[in-house]
């Protein structure tokens, strides 16, 4: 499998090295200077790309014995800590699918792109992807901001994105296949659980942009439905690190459960502080849509111990198909790593591909959006079949409890795949939301 | 009632927490004149050092206190080295401090991440840390009391270095006029390399400390960096008293508007307040009147 390193790192590197074969001494303080702005550089181009040019006009290269896929993930910058592992399970996709033959007997031919946590230079590289590099798939993203960044770059180029986190629905493009739940299939199902628990009152807590906004206006509308008190909503900055008085503010409500939307490292200052005001996850259990095994070392074992997660697939799945999956991530990158729903998400996306490929008997993206719907495949988390209408996939639900050996162990599941419903259009509460 | 008091006890231990990031900072910045950005970077050391040591010493709580004087002897030791490499070629030149420094600051996040790994570590907090002291009708989580103690201490400690001993008076000396204690026989080499140790050192103590609080990942500094120096700039240049008066005065602020309001808005008002008081007394609360005629 060959890897193309981006343009700008290597050049980065190259400069970084002339940089070094200067004399040491005064120029010392200018030589780290100018490694110092050539990170910079490397790390924030805002540059969208010139791809206003770009026609419809694909150049995918299928004569030979390989065809090229795009793998565009954040390998530095903030969002690296958790794009780096979808890019791990892609790896070991491809790597699999190539031991096996290949996708329509081609070799799959990996290009890498490091979207370097920020949405235009995921745009940038896409184009790049599509248009110089040829790719007959694109496969990555994982921030909200960075597909909606590369939306247009695919519609325009008609090509195709498989994008594998969950996220916060209301959007079905018709070039992006979107492998992670939607809200019905991962905030709706926690909701129906707690509901069922005979929880009477909730507390929103989240951190403070699109995604926990959206999810928290679902919410609250089947809160109002099913009868359900939300007794507070909060929401910090990014990054956040005080909780105290956020925390003051949910153990002053005393709802029946918090309904947890708050991403990376805030997690951890807000568990912590959870912990010490005396919560407990008897008393007053939260119920997180973002903490995944990945995630449950850096917060702490102790601080979650019995807290609620959702997602639709957990690492201690018993099934053959899993403990393969499983097995072969640790077998490649080590047995203290695990694999996490996104993860699971990237890789069955890869193989989803190349179902709907084999359908199509054609890499065209036409083709294989034409034969994608209905296809299926017995995935780590079990049977996933997409929907043609909205490239979303009907999944299974699944809500977990983090044990104290770190795993998260399956507590209840909606027991068959649920049907993607990106717009929430089958439900009532929900009218006026998509809106 | 309840409420009141809780947020008080919220709001002073924020300030201990602002307090601790931003003493070294008034040292280095705030004494010495340097705009370091790696600052930051050395918390983010002292953090990671009090999880080696607990990969080392199975007690959690030993293992705490053994990070504290580690801790301050790693972020010191990597401030001594910065000082010496880069920083003393540059005391003139402010700007070009802050980009080099900033640039060391991203070096030192991606060493981590190579090091460490992206994810973030966990520092598991002693038995005795976890859970609260009730004082009154008030829980106070007994790791935010432990972090306001820590933060006393380092207060009173770095005053009684810069009052009593001869160092702290080379110090003050040599920040009211540099060259007079130079003609007096000061090394200001020496001294300057030393304040910068024991500001660098006390980031490397904070370090350990905000590890009960939250994260500890690569980029544990730049959650506090802001923060800090705007602690420093608000307090005054060059005066501990002033930097406790603002961490205190800044954490009560800005736990009372996010009682009232949420967490975003107290964030842009206390900003807001800082901005508008630097309007009115640009100098800070408290100011060093030098005798240098500079």
């Amino acid at each position: 499998m060959s890897h193309t390193v981006g343009d700008g790192s290597s050049s980065a590197r190259a400069e970084g090295n002339a940089c070094y074969r200067r004399p040491r001494g005064r120029l010392f303080s200018v030589v780290v200077f100018m490694a110092a702005a050539g990170l910079v550089l490397a790390g924030c181009g805002s540059r969208v790309g010139d791809s206003g040019g770009s026609s419809a006009q694909s150049c995918v290269d299928t004569s030979g014995d390989s065809v090229k896929i795009g793998f565009l993930n954040s390998l530095s910058g903030t969002m690296a800590i958790s794009e780096n592992t979808v890019h791990d399970a892609l790896a070991l996709g491809a790597e699999q699918i190539n031991a096996s033959g290949g996708v329509l007997g081609k070799r799959l031919e990996v290009v890498r792109e490091d979207g370097a946590s920020e949405p235009t230079v995921f745009a940038e590289k896409a184009t790049k992807l599509i248009g110089s590099d040829c790719v007959a798939a694109v496969f990555g993203g994982w921030t909200s901001a960075s597909r909606k960044a590369m939306l247009p770059v695919f519609e325009g180029a008609n090509s195709l994105l498989f994008y594998p986190v969950q996220y916060e629905g209301l959007e079905a493009s018709p070039n992006i296949f979107y492998t992670g739940a939607t809200t019905n299939q991962q905030i709706i199902p926690g909701l129906d659980y707690l509901k069922e628990k005979g929880v009477k009152s909730l507390f929103l807590v989240g951190s403070d942009y699109v995604f926990p906004r959206t999810a928290n206006k679902e919410i609250i509308a089947y809160a109002k439905a099913n009868g359900i008190e939300v007794k507070g909503e909060e929401y910090a900055p990014l990054g956040h690190t005080e909780f105290a008085t956020i925390v003051n503010k949910v153990k002053a409500a005393g709802a029946g459960a918090v309904f947890n939307t708050l991403n990376g490292d805030s997690n951890v200052a807000f568990f912590k502080e959870y912990r010490n005001a005396g919560l407990t996850p008897t008393a007053m259990p939260v119920m997180s849509v973002s903490i995944a095994e990945e995630e449950v070392g850096g917060i702490g074992v102790d601080n979650l111990v019995g807290q609620l997660t959702a997602w639709n697939y957990y690492q201690t799945i018993d099934t053959p198909v899993n403990n393969s999956f499983v097995q072969a991530f640790k077998a490649k990158y080590g047995q203290g790593r695990v694999t996490s729903d996104p993860m699971e998400a990237a890789y069955t996306s890869l193989f989803l591909w190349k179902a709907m490929v084999e359908k199509a008997q054609s890499f065209t993206t036409d083709d294989v959006k034409k034969a994608a719907d209905g296809v299926s495949y017995e995935a780590p988390e079990g049977t996933v079949t997409v929907n043609g209408a909205n490239h979303h996939i009907a999944k299974t639900a699944l809500i977990g409890k983090v044990a104290p050996d770190g795993l998260i162990y399956t507590e209840w599941s909606s027991g068959a795949p649920v049907q993607p419903d990106p717009f929430l259009e089958s439900y009532d509460w929900a009218k006026g939301l998509s809106g | 009632m309840d409420a009141l008091f809780n947020q008080l006890v919220a709001g002073l231990s924020l300030g201990s927490v602002l307090l601790l990031a931003a003493l070294g900072l008034s040292l280095t910045f705030g004494q010495m004149g340097v705009i370091n950005m790696a600052h930051g970077e050395f918390m983010m050391a002292g953090a990671y050092t009090a999880f080696m040591v607990q990969g080392l010493i199975a007690d959690a709580g030993i293992a705490l206190l053994l990070a504290i004087p580690l801790g301050f002897l790693i972020g010191g030791l990597m401030g001594l080295i910065l000082e010496i490499t880069l920083i003393h070629r540059m005391y003139h030149r402010p700007l070009d401090t802050l980009l080099v420094t900033w640039g060391v600051a991203l070096i030192l996040q991606q060493a981590a991440r190579d090091i460490f790994g992206a994810p973030n570590v966990d520092v598991r907090a002693p038995a005795w840390l976890s859970g609260s002291i009730n004082i009154g009708v008030v829980a106070v989580p007994s790791a935010r009391m432990f972090i306001l103690v820590l933060a006393v201490a380092a207060v009173v400690g770095l005053s009684l270095l810069l009052k009593t001993t001869s160092l702290g008076r080379r110090i003050r000396g040599v920040v009211q006029n540099r060259d007079l204690a130079e003609t007096v026989g000061i090394s200001t080499r020496s001294t300057d390399r030393l304040t910068f140790f024991i500001g660098s050192g006390l980031a490397g103590i904070a370090g350990v400390a905000v590890t009960l609080l939250g994260s500890t990942g690569p980029t544990l500094g730049t959650n506090y960096i802001v923060d800090a120096f705007l602690v420093v700039v608000a307090g005054g240049i060059g005066q501990i008293k002033g930097a406790v008066i603002a961490a205190f005065g800044l954490g009560l602020l800005q736990a009372t508007f996010e009682y009232s309001t949420t967490a975003s808005i107290a964030k842009v008002t206390v900003f807001v307040v800082v901005v508008v008081f630097l309007q009115i007394r640009p100098q800070g609360i408290f100011t060093v009147r030098t005798r240098s005629l500079a």
